[in-house]
């Protein structure tokens, strides 16, 4: 039989506000346990929550860029369970009203074509804290500094078809916070954590299969694994006659496998209703077109732009609008040289093989913007040739100067164009190679062309690769032709 | 709407409250039959198209600025904890 | 002394007739003396009372005229005070000493006020009786087999007992007004929002609100300016300008409209309650004030939508009562489950734990709908009830209590309990303002009148309660006190 693979995601991501979402205790990661948790965040009696501004900016901001309806009125609601990373007993959280409403994202497919994703709604709610499961004395501790750290969560229609597609969105969204600076998108340090709703269908069937819950899944990688993992498990289970089990099952990255979440919870019955806390928080008109005013340009929009207006292809200019980071880097590189291209080139090109050979982020490329403007400014005036300019690349990268015109003096890397003086250096290698001369003279032209090679090798290195390499290639030809 | 033995453990599970015995959770269903019995007059009224009301005032959502003004009272704040290690609160061991 | 007004004491403290110092050592002394047998405190705080005495005198020798400076008052046992214990009554938090004060206990701070210590009351201020409080129950100053009432039955008790002047209460569904009945004393429940919720500990959120009670309403009209004002740390706070409530006190009342809820007088109304508050509507009208009957159809749906809403929102608030970061531990915990239940078990008492169950229950799944949604529209009936009446009238008039105080143990029913609160739990629901005044008794025991006005008319309540009291001594009578006569 034919399966079709259906997806949903949640997706939590940690906004980047500098205090807590109703506390004003810091948000930064990696504090020495229970530093940075307040009255509020260890829910000590009598303390009451207020709501943070730059959150409910954040959120509105990601809702503009998404195109979702921004309700007048949104409610905090509180989640009720008892868990030790939860202080309170409860997490405040929206359900019936939340901050977003329905908006799409639009995903590149590996195809180079886009598909449109349904967002549900998106809302905010708090952080839970972390339990250590090392050994204490037998018993857990519990680090409460990432309580009450701002949530957006980002509920999808199951609007996916496969793992990757799950992934292209996951990578869209990522592009999207880290686009308004609304997130780190870090997701070692868990600024983006997945749900993961999978079900399997027979092709053609219209009602959903039973799907699965794969919680706390943070890589892009882990979640396209694990929904393969997922698909697979469930396609095996319903081809052998079994039923799938509607239940939340972890990712284990070591075992390259899902497996069920021991139900401690029989049924969860989390008992929302309206926190009395809080009031209604109303947004009016002035205050959404004061965010929609601070939106930068989107991923998608810059896609549209690099290829439409740059003229680039489909793929590079998904690639190049990937990320904030490498799109700004790209358009300072274009500022520059004016040829979009060529700094397309480059930027996938040389600087993204330096990148990734020694793992850096293009954010901290040693080579910036205007060093690599300036460098292909220089190939495209006709100053070097491409060989001299990996040259000053590579010495760009280790930092053997300041920019690409002192390398290129300091190096004498300057492009020879002067025909006489390369004739001279044809004349000499020719001079010096009788028996490639005479070999070369008898092949027909299909094997001259091939052979040629050997002569341009010659005399550029004759010119320590300073020579013209298209001036080169005229000349020789025009010279053992001659004859 | 009569509440029954079961509801009541369900809900004493909910709460994490333990109940001693048998002889507890049936007086606090007889407690709470009582109470529900009195509740249920709410059933009497017909309410169709009537906005719940959460709070008194129709008042809104003031929004704090986006500062952090709290500092570290890790020490004064674990003072009064019950059991704590290297400046984490512990509990029994969690089985994930 | 220990009989003055906060009014007749500043004076005196200003006079130079006594230093807050022998003022505070003098009341102190009586507790320690009487308050055995009333159980009022649970935490006296004698050396801080008078290193803060102390300082008021010597800031007073410098020419501080703040005029709350060096008065003292007792504080309820639910509002937060660093480094002082903060039990809320209960044994889930006898060794709680919060970190931060409440900010109405920072503003009479600020004031320079001396606080005497912390008052009794029902375990998490579920009670009408005072009668669930961890700590035993407190008893009526006016006859020692009756309970105060509650659930601020200490700060009353403490009060009516020349303890204190006055004292911090807070009132969900008649926590300040009807132990004020009860004790003979004034008492005012502020429109919610008024006074900041910072660091009281929650009971019913969307209710609580924490007040004054006093010996008369100029004295509750002095404590309500100092404490009621927005607060950025609470967020049901309302930002609105706290007017000169004391300047409101002298408008004569000619004119004035008062509406007598009918439902109010109906069954289960006490006589003698009932002649009391008619002799006092009397007064009233010899005052020059117009009185009708005005209706609140929905008055008896109050104490069941009262009866989901608060346990409810109670349920959820004691959830953070789990005996991991502060508070009750149960001792060596087998597993998770068993820490939870075993210190939750043990640290609450029975009605709070009714209380959590009727919420979790009303709540969950399948019930929701039914119960909560249901008392919320009812909610919204009740309030509109006292809208439409404020169309007619000024204020509305009635008992705080269909009886007066009852016997210690007289009831052992959890809903006849709650049915006390019969006349002040709607009030709670609409958010309006209420104030109980003593007028009259029924045999040794006091008799409240309750006066109700629209949301945010405190100063009109404060106004109206002290021309009553210029025209009447109820607010005059103390219990007869042998020993110290």
């Amino acid at each position: 039989m034919q399966w079709e693979t259906v997806i949903g995601l949640e997706v939590h991501v940690q906004l980047a506000t500098q205090s807590k979402i109703f506390s004003g205790a810091s948000t930064a990661f990696g504090a020495e346990p229970n530093t940075q948790a307040c009255a509020i965040d260890l829910g000590l009696p009598g303390v009451l929550p207020v709501l943070n501004e730059g959150a409910v900016a954040m959120a509105v901001q990601f809702g503009l860029a998404i195109n979702a309806e921004i309700p007048e009125t949104s409610l905090f609601e509180r989640k009720n369970y008892f868990y030790p990373d939860l202080p309170k007993g409860y997490q405040t959280s929206q359900m019936a009203q939340p901050i977003v409403g329905k908006g799409e994202v639009e995903i590149l497919l590996d195809d180079d074509s886009r598909k449109r994703v349904r967002i549900h709604h998106a809302h905010l709610e708090e952080d839970a804290g972390k339990s250590l499961h090392e050994d204490f004395h037998g018993m857990t501790g519990v680090d409460l500094n990432r309580a009450g750290t701002p949530l957006l969560e980002i509920v999808s229609e199951p609007d996916m078809r496969s793992a990757r597609e799950a992934v292209a969105y996951i990578r869209a969204l990522h592009a999207i916070v880290t686009y308004l600076g609304i997130s780190d998108g870090n997701m070692a340090e868990g600024s983006m954590r997945c749900d993961v709703n999978v079900s399997v269908r027979p092709k053609g069937q219209e009602t959903f299969g039973t799907r699965a819950e794969i919680k706390n899944v943070n890589s892009f990688r882990f979640v396209e694994r694990a929904i393969e993992f997922e698909v697979e498990r469930q396609i095996e289970l319903l081809e052998d006659g079994g039923k799938v089990v509607q239940e939340t099952r972890l990712y284990d990255p070591d075992l390259d496998e899902t497996r069920s979440m021991r139900t401690k919870e029989e049924a969860n019955d989390y008992r929302y209703f309206p926190c009395p806390d809080l009031l209604p928080v109303m947004l009016d008109e002035a205050y959404i077109e004061h965010q929609r005013a601070t939106l930068p340009e989107l991923p998608s929009e810059k896609r549209d732009r690099f290829e439409n207006t740059l003229g680039l292809s489909a793929y590079d200019a998904g690639v190049l609008s990937s990320t904030r980071p490498m799109a700004e880097y790209f358009e300072a590189v274009l500022a520059v040289c004016g040829d979009a291209k060529q700094a397309a080139n480059w930027v996938q090109g040389e600087l993204s093989a330096h990148l990734n050979r020694e793992n850096i982020d293009i954010g901290n490329s040693p080579v910036t913007p205007e060093q690599l403007g300036e460098l292909i400014s220089r190939v495209l005036d006709d100053t070097i040739n491409g060989k001299a300019a990996k040259q000053v690349f590579a010495a760009l990268w280790n930092n053997e100067g300041t920019s690409a015109d002192e390398i290129i003096d300091a190096r004498g890397l300057k492009q020879v164009t002067d025909t006489g003086a390369i004739e001279a250096m044809i004349d000499q290698v020719i001079a010096e190679s009788p028996v490639q001369v005479a070999q070369y003279r008898e092949a027909d032209e299909a094997k001259r062309g091939k052979m040629i090679g050997y002569f341009v090798g010659q005399v550029m290195k004759a010119s320590r690769g300073t020579a013209n390499p298209q001036q080169v290639n005229g000349l020789l030809k025009q010279k053992l032709d001659q004859a | 709407m009569a509440i029954e033995h079961a509801d009541v453990l369900r809900a004493a599970h909910l709460a994490r409250l333990g109940l001693d015995s048998d002889t507890e959770a049936a007086a606090y269903v007889d407690d709470l039959s009582r109470i529900l019995e009195m509740v249920d007059r709410l059933r009497a009224i017909d309410t169709e198209g009537v906005a719940p009301l959460s709070h008194p005032l129709d008042a809104t959502q003031r929004l704090r600025p986006d500062e952090v003004t709290e500092t570290n009272q890790r020490e004064a704040f674990q003072a009064c904890a019950p059991e704590t290690s290297d400046g984490l609160y512990l509990v029994p061991r969690v089985v994930e | 002394m220990h009989q003055m007004t906060l009014t007749e004491l500043a004076k005196g403290i200003k006079a130079g007739d006594f230093s807050s110092r022998e003022l505070t050592t003098s009341l102190l002394d009586r507790i320690e003396r009487l308050d055995g047998d009333i159980n009022s405190f649970i935490t006296v705080t004698r050396d801080q009372a008078l290193a803060a005495a102390d300082a008021a005198d010597q800031a007073r020798a410098r020419g501080d005229d703040r005029p709350l400076a060096g008065l003292p008052l007792a504080i309820k046992d639910i509002f937060c005070t660093r480094g002082i214990r903060t039990s809320c009554g209960s044994k889930m938090l006898d060794n709680f000493q919060a970190p931060y004060s409440a900010t109405v206990v920072e503003k009479l701070e600020a004031a320079g006020m001396v606080s005497l210590g912390k008052t009794n009351m029902d375990e998490f201020a579920m009670g009408s009786s005072n009668e669930s409080s961890y700590y035993g129950p407190v008893k009526n100053p006016w006859d020692l087999s009756a309970v105060p009432g509650g659930s601020s039955g200490g700060s009353a008790a403490a009060v009516a007992a020349g303890f204190a002047p006055a004292a911090l209460g807070t009132d969900t569904g008649g926590s300040i007004r009807q132990p004020a009945a009860f004790c003979g004393i004034t008492g005012l429940k502020p429109t919610y929002g008024r006074v900041s919720r910072y660091g009281m500990v929650a009971f019913a959120s969307s209710l609580d609100q924490g007040g004054p009670m006093a010996r008369s309403a100029a004295d509750c009209a002095l404590l309500l300016g100092a404490i009621a004002g927005h607060d950025l740390r609470d967020s049901t706070s309302v930002a609105r300008v706290v007017p000169d409530y004391l300047a409101e006190l002298d408008t004569p009342l000619a004119g004035l409209k008062i509406g007598l809820p009918k439902e109010y007088f109906g069954d289960g109304l006490d006589d003698e309650v009932e002649g009391a508050i008619r002799e006092a509507i009397g007064t009233f009208e010899s005052l020059g004030a117009k009185v009708c009957e005005v209706s609140l159809p929905h008055t008896h749906l109050a104490v069941p939508a009262y009866y989901v809403i608060a346990p409810a929102e109670a349920s959820s608030n004691l959830s953070r009562y789990d005996g991991v970061r502060f508070g009750h531990r149960c001792d060596n915990p087998v597993d998770l489950e068993d820490l939870y239940k075993r210190s939750r078990a043990e640290g609450f008492g029975d009605e709070v734990k009714r209380r959590i169950l009727i919420g979790t229950h009303t709540l969950s799944e399948g019930f929701f709908d039914a119960y909560y949604r249901k008392a919320q529209q009812v909610r919204r009936l009740i309030r509109q009830d006292f809208l439409d009446a404020f169309e007619e009238v000024d204020v509305l008039m009635g008992p705080a209590a269909p009886t007066p105080a009852f016997d210690l143990g007289a009831k052992k029913d959890p809903v006849s309990m709650y049915l006390q609160d019969i006349y002040t739990i709607a009030i709670n629901l609409a958010g309006i303002p209420g104030i109980s005044v003593p007028a009259g008794f029924a045999g040794k025991r006091p008799i409240g009148l309750q006066i109700l006005g629209q949301h945010f008319a405190e100063g009109q309540l404060l106004n109206v309660a002290h021309q009553f009291q210029q025209a009447t001594d109820w607010h005059r009578r103390h219990p007869s006190d042998q020993e110290t006569t």
